[in-house]
Formats: structure tokens, C-alpha cells, sequence
């Protein structure tokens, strides 16, 4: 590591309406070394990434590239300073294949695009650092976790020498966080700066050189990884000590009984390729079965397909004996089965609409008669509802996309669970929440199980599965190929599991 | 050279910024209009005097709006209906003249009637032939995923064909008979005619009372309703409502067979109030559905006040015929309802967003 700074951050300010995303905020960053910034939701960590970007402009404070100062005016700026940010919401044009959104916003690119030469140049890149994608795919068919590659590689295409990951983990496994950090490792042995945004200690700890805390928009401080601990940057992070543990089971699953059995299931993905291949599992009352397993191995299908929102082509799914129709979300809302989707705000919830036509996105029919709404109804239901799940919002008119990732994901749980389901299905439950919210949300599926909900947990968080399920099943390409007791699971061999190493 | 003009997401739209832009909107089209006007060597403030005068003063000028107002409120019902739902239906021309085809097929078969029923049948004919056609597109789109602006706009001029096909090429039912030389529609009987009413000496259509019933039911449908709700979701998500089991392929057809509708009960009024007759180049050259889409973009997709603003523009588009001549080109009026959509369609974004001045651009809050 040499000393040379190669980004220098001085008091950094940003206002919005409301708010001081950042007050004062330094930041040093030395050429070579990966350096972690983190922080919880709200911590400012998005605000300075995007300041240093070019996509905000500071109220105050100074920047300096090598030792220059400059001034970003956009995004293209900071791409010519050599800055590149691969963002946690990804910023693809869905209709595009992989190799065109990688040379958009390209400032060489012709009028008339090589698609043979960009095509072969992505395929060159993705080899050589493990980021697998096929170059001609369009972006809509992809997994979350194939499109992070698709980021990762827009910005390693245009030759960044500064890279910002943000939240790059939420959605990876394991091993191919593992593959991350190699590569992230040879970016810095080559005299890349890597900023790696995270709220996972863990992964601060084994891939950064030095880590800087913020916290409610300021610096609380930088500190050496190898001189520190994840006990230290915790309490660092949240200014108080949290400590994880395994969830303790007030009600044990009943596992004579099923509630969700599901037999030799097949379905397509949105390519008409195959995505499940019989697919066959069943889940106890009160039980927490974890479905582990690299992003884009039918997971997401698997979810869509139980709680109805896309057609089966064979098998069968039934709760409690009784059979749910193909393709018919209705009929999977009837027979009790609630979902929580990976994508809260535009599948699971209605964005633009308020929080109490959120809360009724499910049973608006049982608030009517005669076929007219009875909203009088609907905000006795809200009102309830925001005082049991304690969110918090401006008031029950106000639309969900204003709230916070906690409290969004609060409004969705709340009215899954008061629907009083049989069987969950929770789809990343997690993903994006800071650490109060991510204890809250898991406290609030463990209660499900207790009370003998028959739980259904996919998550691409590995440590999530282990600390929530009683019983771990490991998608790989579509099947089932792995089942463990939670109890005797064994991390390492479940990793492998999922990369398709079967023992 | 950067734009020192950007344009931020308001987090919220206070409620006023729904009536102030708007009419911020006309105001600015008029200007618009007056620069134009100069130019061309009139003197803008006489021009609009005479339009206020000949469009809205007194009882005279204010029943000739009314009387237009009629077809525009339906036609613009059926533009808003759509648009609610985000789906952009350019056919309420079409749509309109295929409720005129069916209205005034019921308007000359009934001719024994009693005037009531026969206002009901024709406005049900008129209904059900405009949404059969425009539920051809809505089929299209939610089966097939066709582009309903293009389908849309395609079936007006098959419509338009099909309108000159029944009058002037064909011995169709609709067609006179006694007037073989100058091809035009059957007269209807004195008893399909339709009352207007005199109140303090305005004459105030039925259909135009209609109209208000009709927006009335499509503002309560899309406020209370379980399926307003349900329109509501599929406009915000379409995700969102296949996620919540909201039957997105047959929702989009009835909201496009309502839109249908709306424009097909305009033809069966135009048949019914005004014209008395299939007049196949008549409503072609009036153009409602196209200025029906002008008069819902103003009235931002709300139901009450399209009706609103469909006096509003009935009364240009009445004074630009009353005045038309060498001190007042015919295209002034059209030009201006181009530019009321114009300004409507940006202050739309001026509700959406917020301007800021600044030296730098900066990206949207999010």
C-alpha cells in the first residue's frame, strides 16, 4: 500500500428539504487499498458516494482527486476523473442486452455501435473476473444477482481507476462474495482505490484495509481493519453494542402436520426457459424452512409460483390439503398463503399509493359492499395497523414511497401478518435494512412461526437462513439438491451446495 | 454549454398546484396565442374580446357553447377515463363515430316511439357500438401487448371509411333514399329528437345533462369503487396488482370499453340533440374525440372538471366559426387548442417536478 491519497473529502456538507444527510464529513482514501465506508440506513454513506460521483453537488466542502481539486458538474465528470459507482439500485434500461447498457453513456461511442467488439470485450472482462453473464441477454430477464455483475462491469468497461460498490453483497452468496473480494483484491493490487459501502461487518472485516464510520451524517472515525474488531465497528456503527444471535423458538414447528406441500413442480422463467425442474417441499406449522442458494437459480420463480403470481406447468401446490390454483394469486391469498416479495416497493406494495390503500391492497374486497369501498373501513384498518407494527409515517395518506426501507418493509409485513396467513413465503426479507430494522424484521418472522405460521425463507444471505431456519433446503439451476437440519448444518458445505458442488 | 434549468421530483404536490397550474397553463397558452396573433398584424386584445363575446357573453353565445360542449364532454370523458389507467386512447374519434352509427340505427327504427325510450335505446346503441370498438383495442393490448396510441389511431380512419362507405358509396340503412344526388343520412323521426331545455334563456341540451350524469358515474367509479381501486393499482404497478390478484388482461379491456363508450354516447347525442341524421362529413370535420383528448389533458384525467372544460373550449371552437373570416383566420382557433395541450401537457410536469435554478446540474432527490 503505498501513501499516496487518492481521494481527499474536507467538509463535506449536503442539505436536503428536512434533512442534513451530511454534516462535515471527512474522508481520506489512499491509492491501493480497499476502504469500507459504513453505516446504517441514513448514515449518509449513499449522500457522499453520490457527491463524489458527480450525480449531487455539495453545499460546502472540498474534494480533492491526486491531490487536485475538483469539481464535478455530473456524472460524466467524475467518470473522466476515473470514478466509477456501481450502485444498489441498479441503474439498467431493461429492455437493453447486457453488452448495450455496458456502453451506454459511453462518451467514445459512435452513432452506430460494434456489438461483435463490445460483446467480445464484456465476455473478456466477465472471464477474467469471475462476474459470469451472457452479453447478448436483455436486462429483464436477468436475476438481481446477474445484474449487479452487469453494473460492476459498466464501470470496470470504462476503465475506472476509483471504484464505489454500494451495498455490493446484498445480494450474492457466499462464494460469490468470495469471488468478489478476489476480485476486488486484484483491482487494488493494481493500483485501484475500491470504496466498498456495507453495513455487514463481516465482510468490512475480511476485504477492507481501513474502514470510515459514519453515523446520522457525520464521521465518527477511521480506523485500521486488521486493529479493529466486529464488535468495535458495531458499536462504532450504531453507537450502542448490538450482538447477533441465533433467534430463540418460543413454540417449537409441528412437524407431524403439513401446511404447504408443494409436489413436482415445473415452471418457466419470463425467457420460456425452464426454471423449476420438480421442484418437491413441504412445510410444517410453526416451521422456518430456509431455501439457500445463489441469485437466479429459480428461487424468485419458486416464490412467484407458490403465492400464485406465475402460471405452473406441472406439479402441484396445496395448503392444508387443499390444492391453489395455477397462476391465480387470488386463489393463493384465499387458501392463506402470504408473500413477501424481493421487490417491496413495486411488486409487494404500490408505490405511489398511500400507506392505508397499501394496507388494503390484499382485502379492499371484504372493504366494500356493494361493490363500493368503505374507506372509513380502510383507515380504521391503517390506524390499527400503524400503531401495532409502530411505523412510522406522516399519516396514513401519505404514499409508501416516501417512507424509509425499514418502514416500508414494516408496511408490507404488517399487512401480510394481520391477514393471519397459513404459510409465509418471504423473499429477502432483509435485503437494503439497516441493523434496527433487520432485528425487527426477523423478530417479526420468528413470532409468525411461533404463533404456527408455516414459514417459507429465501434468502440469498446465507447467515440470515442460519440464524432464522429450522430447516435448510439449497437451490441450485432450478432443483432442490440439498437438505439440512438447521441445527447440523454446516456452512462450508452448504456454500459449496450452492455453487453445484454436491458431496 | 449545461442547462442552468433543473428540474427536481417534488416529494409532495401540495393540493393548490392542482388548479393554479392549469390555469397558469391557459394563461400562458394565450400569450402564446397573442405573439402569434401580432405577428400576423392583428391586435390580440381585440381578437379575444370578440371571441369572449361571440363564445361566452350572453345567452346566444353561451347556448352555442353548450351546444358544443356536448360531444367534447363525452369525448373527453372518454380521453380521461383511459388516461387514468395510463392508457393513451386516440380513438375516441373513431369510437364517437361508431356511436353515431349505432344511435341513429336505433334513431331511425324507432321512429314510433315515445321520445324517452328512445332516447334511452339510442344512447345504449351508441354505447354499445363505441365500446365493441374500442374493446377490439383493448384486446389487442392486454392479449398481445400492442401499442393502443397506434391501434387506436389506426381504427379512426377505418372508422372514417367505414362512415363514407355507409353514406356516399353503399344503399346502406342509413343512407336517404329520396336524395340519390346529394348522398346523405336517412332523417330520423320527429319522436328520436331530443329535448333542450330553456333556462333563463340558455338552451341547455339533453345530452349535455347527460354528460354531467356520465362524469358524475366515472368520478364515483374511480374515488369509491372497488374497481376504481383496482384501476388505481394497475396505473401505479402493473406488478404491484398481478401481485394482489388484480385480473390486469380484462381490467384494461373494460376500462378501454368503457372509454368506448363514453365517446360513443357523444355520437349518439350529436345524433340525438344536434344533427338529426348520420351526417358523415359533418363529424368528421368537427374533430371532437381529437379535441376531446385537449380538453382532458386540461382538466388533468378529472371527470367533473372535463365536463367544466368542455364549455370552456366549446365556446372557442363555436367562436372560431361564428367569426371566421378575412380579420379572423379559421386556423386561429385550432392553433390555440394546440397550444392549450401544449402548455396543459408541460404545466402536467411543472406538477410533477419543480423547477431550480441553479449554475449546476444535480440529479433528482431520491
Amino acid at each position: 500500500m503505498t501513501s499516496e491519497i487518492a481521494v481527499k473529502m474536507t467538509g463535506i456538507v449536503k442539505k436536503f428539504p428536512g434533512v442534513v444527510a451530511n454534516d462535515h464529513v471527512n474522508l481520506e482514501i489512499m491509492a491501493g487499498e480497499v476502504h469500507a465506508l459504513l453505516g446504517e440506513n441514513g448514515a449518509g454513506k449513499s449522500t457522499l458516494s453520490n457527491i463524489l460521483t458527480g450525480l449531487y453537488r455539495q453545499d460546502a466542502g472540498r474534494v480533492e482527486i491526486s491531490g487536485k481539486k475538483v469539481e464535478f458538474n455530473s456524472p460524466r465528470d467524475a467518470l473522466n476523473a476515473g470514478i466509477g459507482m456501481v450502485h444498489q439500485h441498479f441503474r439498467l434500461v431493461s429492455t437493453f442486452t447486457v453488452a448495450e447498457n455496458v456502453v451506454l453513456g459511453e462518451p467514445d461511442s459512435s452513432l452506430f455501435m460494434d456489438q461483435k467488439a463490445v460483446a467480445a470485450r464484456v465476455q473478456e472482462l466477465s472471464d477474467r473476473y469471475g462476474l459470469a453473464v451472457d452479453p447478448s441477454a436483455r436486462i429483464w430477464q436477468l436475476s438481481v444477482g446477474e445484474q449487479q455483475r452487469v453494473e460492476i462491469l459498466k464501470v470496470l468497461y470504462r476503465g475506472a481507476r476509483i471504484l464505489i460498490l454500494d451495498e455490493p453483497t446484498a445480494v450474492l452468496t457466499p462464494i460469490e462474495t468470495t469471488e468478489l473480494f478476489k476480485t476486488l483484491r486484484v483491482m487494488v493490487s493494481e493500483g485501484r482505490v475500491v470504496i466498498f459501502i456495507s453495513h455487514k461487518l463481516d465482510e468490512v472485516m475480511a476485504v477492507s484495509d481501513r474502514v470510515t464510520v459514519l453515523r446520522g451524517g457525520r464521521t465518527v472515525g477511521t480506523v485500521n481493519t486488521h486493529e479493529t474488531s466486529t464488535t468495535d465497528l458495531a458499536s462504532l456503527m450504531v453507537g450502542r453494542s448490538v450482538e447477533f444471535n441465533r433467534a430463540v423458538r418460543q413454540v417449537p414447528a409441528d412437524r407431524e402436520r403439513i401446511v404447504l406441500d408443494v409436489r413436482d413442480l415445473c415452471a418457466h422463467d419470463d425467457r420460456g426457459r425452464v426454471a423449476l425442474e420438480s421442484v418437491s417441499l413441504s412445510v410444517s406449522p410453526g416451521e422456518i424452512v430456509g431455501i439457500a442458494g445463489v441469485a437466479g437459480n429459480g428461487q424468485r420463480e419458486l416464490a412467484e409460483v407458490i403465492s400464485g403470481m406465475r402460471p405452473i406447468t406441472s406439479g402441484s401446490i396445496t395448503v392444508d390439503g387443499e390444492s391453489v390454483q395455477s397462476g391465480r394469486a387470488r386463489s393463493a391469498i384465499a387458501k392463506g398463503i402470504a408473500h413477501v416479495p424481493e421487490d417491496r416497493l413495486h411488486t409487494g406494495l404500490a408505490a405511489g399509493h398511500s400507506v392505508e390503500d397499501n394496507f388494503a391492497l390484499k382485502n379492499y374486497r371484504s372493504m366494500s359492499r356493494f361493490r363500493i369501498l368503505q374507506r372509513q373501513k380502510i383507515r380504521d384498518q391503517s390506524t390499527h395497523l400503524i400503531e401495532r407494527y409502530d411505523i412510522k409515517t406522516p399519516g396514513s395518506e401519505t404514499p409508501v414511497r416516501l417512507l424509509s426501507g425499514g418502514n416500508v418493509q414494516k408496511v408490507l409485513l404488517a399487512r401480510e401478518f394481520s391477514a393471519s396467513p397459513k404459510v409465509l413465503i418471504a423473499a429477502s426479507p432483509t435485503r437494503g435494512l439497516d441493523v434496527g430494522a433487520i432485528e425487527t424484521v426477523r423478530e417479526r418472522l420468528v413470532q409468525a412461526a411461533d404463533s404456527g405460521v408455516g414459514v417459507l425463507l429465501i434468502s440469498e444471505d446465507l447467515d440470515e437462513i442460519l440464524s432464522l431456519a429450522d430447516r435448510i433446503l439449497v437451490m441450485y439451476e432450478g432443483r432442490i439438491v440439498a437438505e439440512v437440519e438447521a441445527a447440523q448444518a454446516d456452512r462450508a458445505r452448504i456454500g459449496l451446495t450452492m455453487g453445484g458442488i454436491t458431496t | 454549454m449545461r442547462s442552468p434549468v433543473r428540474l427536481e421530483r417534488r416529494l409532495e404536490q401540495p393540493k393548490w398546484l392542482n388548479w393554479v397550474v392549469p390555469l397558469a397553463s391557459l394563461v400562458a397558452a394565450l400569450i402564446l396565442g397573442a405573439i402569434v396573433l401580432w405577428i400576423t398584424g392583428k391586435n390580440p386584445f381585440d381578437v379575444y374580446q370578440r371571441i369572449f363575446e361571440r363564445g361566452f357573453a350572453g345567452k346566444r353565445a353561451f347556448s352555442g357553447a353548450l351546444e358544443m360542449a356536448t360531444p367534447l364532454a363525452f369525448t373527453g370523458l372518454c380521453a380521461a377515463v383511459a388516461f387514468r389507467m395510463g392508457l393513451v386512447n386516440i380513438g375516441g374519434e373513431g369510437q364517437f363515430y361508431m356511436g353515431a352509427v349505432g344511435a341513429s340505427y336505433v334513431g331511425i327504427s324507432l321512429g314510433g316511439s315515445p321520445t324517452g325510450i328512445t332516447i334511452i335505446l339510442m344512447c345504449l346503441g351508441g354505447m354499445v357500438f363505441g365500446s365493441v370498438y374500442a374493446a377490439i383495442v383493448g384486446v389487442l393490448r392486454a392479449r398481445f401487448n400492442t401499442n393502443e396510441i397506434i391501434t387506436s389511431l389506426m381504427m379512426n380512419y377505418l372508422a372514417a371509411i367505414f362512415l363514407n362507405y355507409l353514406i356516399f358509396n353503399s344503399k346502406s340503412f342509413w343512407r336517404d333514399p329520396d336524395s340519390p344526388q346529394f348522398p346523405k343520412g336517412k332523417t330520423l323521426s320527429a319522436r328520436a329528437d331530443w329535448n333542450t331545455y330553456s333556462i333563463f334563456g340558455v338552451n341547455l341540451p339533453i345530452g349535455f345533462l347527460i354528460a354531467i350524469l356520465a362524469g358524475s358515474a366515472v368520478w364515483v367509479l374511480y374515488k369509491r369503487t372497488r374497481f376504481g381501486f383496482e384501476v388505481g393499482v394497475l396505473a401505479d404497478s402493473p406488478k404491484a396488482a398481478r401481485y394482489a390478484g388484480i385480473r390486469t388482461t380484462s381490467t384494461i379491456v373494460i376500462v378501454m370499453a368503457l372509454s368506448g363508450a363514453l365517446a360513443g354516447l357523444g355520437g349518439a347525442a350529436d345524433v340525438g340533440n344536434f344533427r338529426g341524421l348520420l351526417d358523415a362529413k359533418g363529424i368528421q370535420m368537427a374533430g371532437y374525440g381529437y379535441t376531446g383528448i385537449v380538453v382532458a389533458a386540461l382538466a388533468r384525467r378529472n371527470p367533473l372538471v372535463t365536463v367544466v372544460v368542455a364549455i370552456f373550449i366549446g365556446g372557442l371552437t363555436k367562436a372560431g366559426y361564428a367569426l371566421q373570416g378575412p380579420n379572423f383566420p379559421s386556423g386561429l382557433v385550432g392553433t390555440l387548442q394546440g397550444l392549450i395541450l401544449f402548455t396543459a401537457v408541460a404545466g402536467e410536469i411543472l406538477i410533477k417536478y419543480r423547477i431550480r435554478m441553479t449554475p449546476r446540474r444535480s440529479e433528482v432527490v431520491a
